[in-house]
């Protein structure tokens, strides 16, 4: 039983981090019907960033993870406005091929920067072990460390500000309207440039904010890490329903524990296939995701 | 301006003078010439493994020049820690660099990948440090200096029973390392045989970064001991997470362990645990420690054993170039090769039995954060 | 020479392969980006028959050995081609590129896991068949691809391909079996792209699920995205661009090592400036519709 649990825990932290990755797919994708494959790479750069941050400047960690967020969001706007805006009207195949195009650079810019080598993240603060046996006796054996919770909170904390940027101002009814119906949200003169470039901002600021929350917990950060993170958090995505937010959520926890039960209770090397598996059959029998609608192609 | 007389004979007679001349000098000096491949992993996952045999290397090929009676052209391919590019490396070494023998590598993997197309090509190829069995059976052009995994497991079971005092162990295997699944297997089986009882079997693959699941479930079996025959990389890690997760068995491993970077990557969770490996530096026998000075000298830091094989495997080479005559065709190489026996190496005493294995001691270290220290030697 | 050698087998077999991918992508307007995965069973299939199931006839009979396994890998991608294209029918633009992602991913996972084959520990020994023959034979599959493929472009089934692209819901008021048509282009392209796998299986002597990855189904979309979508010209040209600017790099050590991001400048550079292609450079004023080169 206590396993279980543990599992469940585990689960739960790696969840947070899909979910905050898995937001901004959701987010771009609602808007632009663009599967920005580069997404992985701002979480990948978070991570990078706030490494630095703290080794350079010896910052504290919550200022560290303030400041990722802009930095990172920055400069997915400036992405947007090179690779993609100019293909806004362009058949759907170029922006992918773009995205594709910039996820790679990013990644071997990254490389040549810091080195394929996995590098250790700085510990900001002592991690402490919670032992759950000593409350709840059925769970002896059960742990949940410090920046468990911490992930856990923080990015509960950032989704409920995403919820209220999204659902109480001004320009999240921009975004809304716009996932709504483009074109008439163009005609109604919604600032459209604006309200795409803060979907990135967003989108790309909490992905980095999982970059840094993870290189917090690993203690370990690599270049490649947003290749299979982001294709993950994607899957995510698709399963809670692609464009909807609250799918997004949903998803990531979905999958994250589904993936540490199966490790816990069978072969590691499976992990991977899990998510792929799940994305498989999601596609087959309900592309639109579990809080999704079924698109209806009009002649 | 006055006229000279060409005559033919005046280039002619001090040109054959001076072509002769050259020509003998050159006879003197020409000293015969040994072209050796390279392949190991200078980045990649593991890249210390690379770069400390490489530096080995290094220190014993600029002996062997210096000392003038042959010469080792080195051509070195970086496998970045792959079997495919290990492949490929000594395609190339092979077909394009036309080198007479092949060293390499130190991960089994990475070595039985590359073997067949070696001994397809019959071009002898020693490995300084690959454990797995494995590796020599891809044919008679392939070979190795340092002890087999048979061993290396073998002992490993003994030391966890004997002085660790164990009587239920938990294994932990790279599910895609070679090298990892036979030191397993071969720990399993003497663990098993002295009564020792196996309790969770988990694994992951390399490039894993999250061990939790693995660590809870070894937590909740608890285990004396936690055999973990992986590379540093990954171990380290796990390590340091073990910490975390309040894992309290040590864990005991092979020489996939042997790198600077475990302590690194481990952090707190470094203290402890135990290793087999091919050679400490801490050895007072006065040709190791000629070896560290020289090492020592060059790099500044002490040498590895890894190091120390890449200098013996170099060693190991030319002595058996002298006894093919200083011929380098792959035939004759082989030949020679195979039959060394008693070649005295930094490592220890190299002699190659009928499967092309050396049979050699190794040394168990106790890790902590000053980079190890050594605990025993297990003779075979 | 021997350098020379090996890099115009490799180019042959990335030609191929760039081909295949034309027919799905270029001409049936199929987003696929999973192809990595059907060369990865051609080249898995072909060397277990090499290796485990006739190795007998590989030593005694090498060219009637590698015709024997070219066609195992073949069939065998086009049978994968036709598993994954049913459940792909009904997915669409973007969903459909994704379920591709994903199947290549599961393919890839599963040589990882399957033991037989060597698992993650990769596939040694694959015997060089035919030896000095074999860029020979490269070269005769190379141009019979070619071949194929273009005739089969130029009759009525390759025309009837081309009009999904062009328009789905027309194509099939018109009476063409729109399903029946998507299906046949993935069923070709994993064919040709299985019978690259089993030349390059037999070429590299050594297999490792690493070599098939999602990465790697993006450089055979750079191949034809450079060369330009829909062409068969296009598709030549841009494996011979993909295949050799690595090697021409390679001779200086900074470039080299920025190979990969120069591939992702040029990815995101051609879409934008010149999404044709170096066809486009060719073609000064292209037709609406069919380029059926």
């Amino acid at each position: 039983m206590s396993e279980f649990v543990q599992y469940l825990v585990n689960g739960f932290a790696q969840g947070s981090i899909y979910a905050l990755i898995a937001l901004g797919y959701t987010m771009v994708y609602g808007i632009l019907k663009l599967i920005n494959f580069a997404h992985g790479e701002f979480y990948m750069i978070g991570g990078f960033v706030g490494a630095f941050l703290l080794a350079k400047f010896g910052l504290p960690f919550w200022l560290v993870l303030i400041l990722v967020m802009p930095i990172v969001g920055g400069l997915a706007v400036l992405v947007e406005r090179i690779a993609y805006r100019p293909l806004r009207n362009a058949p759907r195949i170029a922006p992918l091929i773009t995205a594709i195009g910039i996820s790679i650079m990013l990644l071997e810019a990254m490389r040549l920067i810091a080195g394929a080598q996995p590098r250790a993240f700085p510990q900001p603060f002592e991690d402490v072990i919670y032992e759950v046996g000593e409350w709840i006796p059925s769970l002896d054996g059960v742990i949940v460390q410090r920046s468990q919770m911490m992930i856990f909170g923080i990015a509960i904390a950032l989704m409920l500000v995403l919820n209220a940027i999204v659902m109480k101002t001004k320009i999240g009814r921009a975004m809304r309207a716009l996932s709504m119906d483009f074109d008439a949200s163009r005609l109604m003169g919604v600032a459209i440039d604006r309200v795409v470039a803060f979907t990135f901002l967003l989108g790309a600021g909490l992905a980095g904010a999982g970059g840094v929350l993870v290189g917090m917990y690993y203690n370990q950060i690599e270049p490649y890490m947003g290749q299979l993170a982001g294709l993950k958090a994607f899957t995510a995505a698709v399963l809670g329903g692609i464009g909807v937010i609250p799918g997004a959520v949903i998803g990531s926890f979905i999958l994250s524990i589904s993936e540490a039960l199966v490790v816990g209770y069978s072969e590691s090397s499976y992990r991977d296939a899990i998510a792929f598996a799940i994305l498989i059959v999601v596609l087959m029998f309900r592309p639109w995701g579990i809080l999704g609608k079924p698109e209806r192609i009009k002649v | 301006m006055a006229k000279t007389t060409f005559k033919a004979s005046h280039i002619l007679s001090p040109l054959t003078l001076t072509a002769s001349l050259f020509s003998s000098a050159l006879a003197l000096a020409a000293v015969p010439t040994l072209k050796v491949g390279i392949f190991l992993s200078m980045s990649g996952g593991t890249a210390t493994f690379g770069t400390d045999t490489y530096g080995g290397m290094q220190v014993a090929i600029e002996e062997i020049n210096k000392a003038g009676k042959i010469k080792i052209v080195p051509v070195l391919e970086d496998e970045k820690s792959e079997p495919t590019d290990s492949a490929n490396a000594v395609k190339k070494l092979i077909n394009v660099d036309k080198v007479n023998v092949v060293l390499g590598s130190v991960a089994s993997s990475n070595t039985n990948a590359a073997a067949p197309i070696a001994q397809a090509a019959k071009v002898p190829l020693i490995s300084p440090a690959s454990t797995n069995v494995n590796v020599t059976k891809n044919g008679d052009y392939i070979s190795r200096i340092c002890f087999i995994d048979d061993f290396q497991g073998t002992s490993l079971a003994k030391f966890a029973t004997e002085e660790l005092k164990a009587k239920t162990a938990a294994v932990v295997t790279d599910s895609a390392s070679d090298y990892s699944q036979g030191l397993a297997k071969s720990f399993k089986a003497e663990f098993e045989k002295r009564g020792g009882k196996i309790v969770a079997e988990v694994s992951y693959a390399a490039k894993d970064q999250d061990f939790s699941s693995q660590l809870t479930r070894i937590r909740t079996r608890n285990p004396s001991v936690i055999f973990a025959p992986g590379y540093y990389t990954e171990i380290g890690n796990m390590m340091r997470q073990a910490k975390r997760l309040k894992v309290k068995a040590p864990f005991l491993g092979g020489d996939g362990w042997s790198s600077s970077k475990l302590t690194e990557l481990a952090g707190d969770g470094i203290e402890g645990h135990f290793y087999s490996a091919h050679f400490s530096h801490q050895d007072t026998d006065p040709k190791v420690q000629a070896f560290v000075t020289a090492y020592q000298a060059k790099f500044k830091s002490a040498p590895s054993d890894m190091a120390a094989l890449g200098y013996d495997s170099v060693k190991f080479l030319a002595d058996a170039f002298a006894r093919n005559k200083f011929k380098t065709d792959g035939a004759g190489l082989k030949a020679a090769i195979n039959s060394t026996a008693n070649f005295s190496g930094v490592t220890g005493n190299i002699t190659l039995d009928k499967d092309r294995n050396a049979t050699k001691p190794l040394v168990i270290i106790s890790t902590n954060k000053a980079g190890g220290s050594f605990k025993q030697r297990v003779q075979p | 020479m021997n350098y020379v050698l090996q890099i115009t087998q490799l180019l042959g077999i990335n030609i191929i392969l760039a081909a295949s991918l034309n027919v799905i992508n270029g001409y049936c307007g199929l987003f696929s980006i999973g192809h990595a995965g059907f060369f990865a069973v051609g080249a898995y299939t072909s060397a277990a028959a090499s290796v485990l199931w006739f190795p007998g006839l590989a030593a005694s009979h090498p060219d009637l050995a590698l015709l024997l396994v070219v066609g195992v890998g073949a069939l065998s991608a086009a049978l994968a081609g036709l598993v994954i294209g049913v459940p792909c029918l009904r997915l669409t633009g973007d969903y459909l590129a994704i379920a591709t992602v994903g199947f290549g991913e599961i393919i890839r996972i599963v040589l990882l896991n399957l033991e037989s084959v060597g698992a993650s520990r990769g596939f040694p020994g694959i015997p060089l068949l035919t030896g000095a023959r074999l860029p020979l034979w490269i070269l005769f599959f190379t141009a019979l691809s070619l071949l194929a493929m273009h005739r089969l472009i130029r009759s009525s089934t390759g025309r009837a391909i081309i009009s999904v692209r062009e328009d789905e819901i027309a194509a099939q008021s018109m009476g063409i079996d729109v399903r029946f048509y998507k299906i046949f282009a993935f069923v070709l392209g994993a064919f040709f792209a299985g019978l690259a796998g089993a030349l390059f299986a037999h070429y590299s002597q050594f297999l490792h699920p690493s070599n098939f990855t999602f990465m790697n189904s993006v450089m055979i979309l750079l191949m034809i995205v450079v060369g330009g979508l829909g062409s068969q010209i296009g598709a030549v040209l841009g494996a011979i661009v993909v295949t050799l600017l690595p090697e021409v790099l390679r001779f200086n050590e900074t470039l080299s090592g920025i190979r990969m991001l120069i591939f992702g400048a040029i990815m995101v550079l051609v879409v934008l400036i010149k999404p044709q292609g170096l066809m486009g450079l060719f073609h000064r004023r292209k037709k609406v519709g069919v380029t059926a080169v």
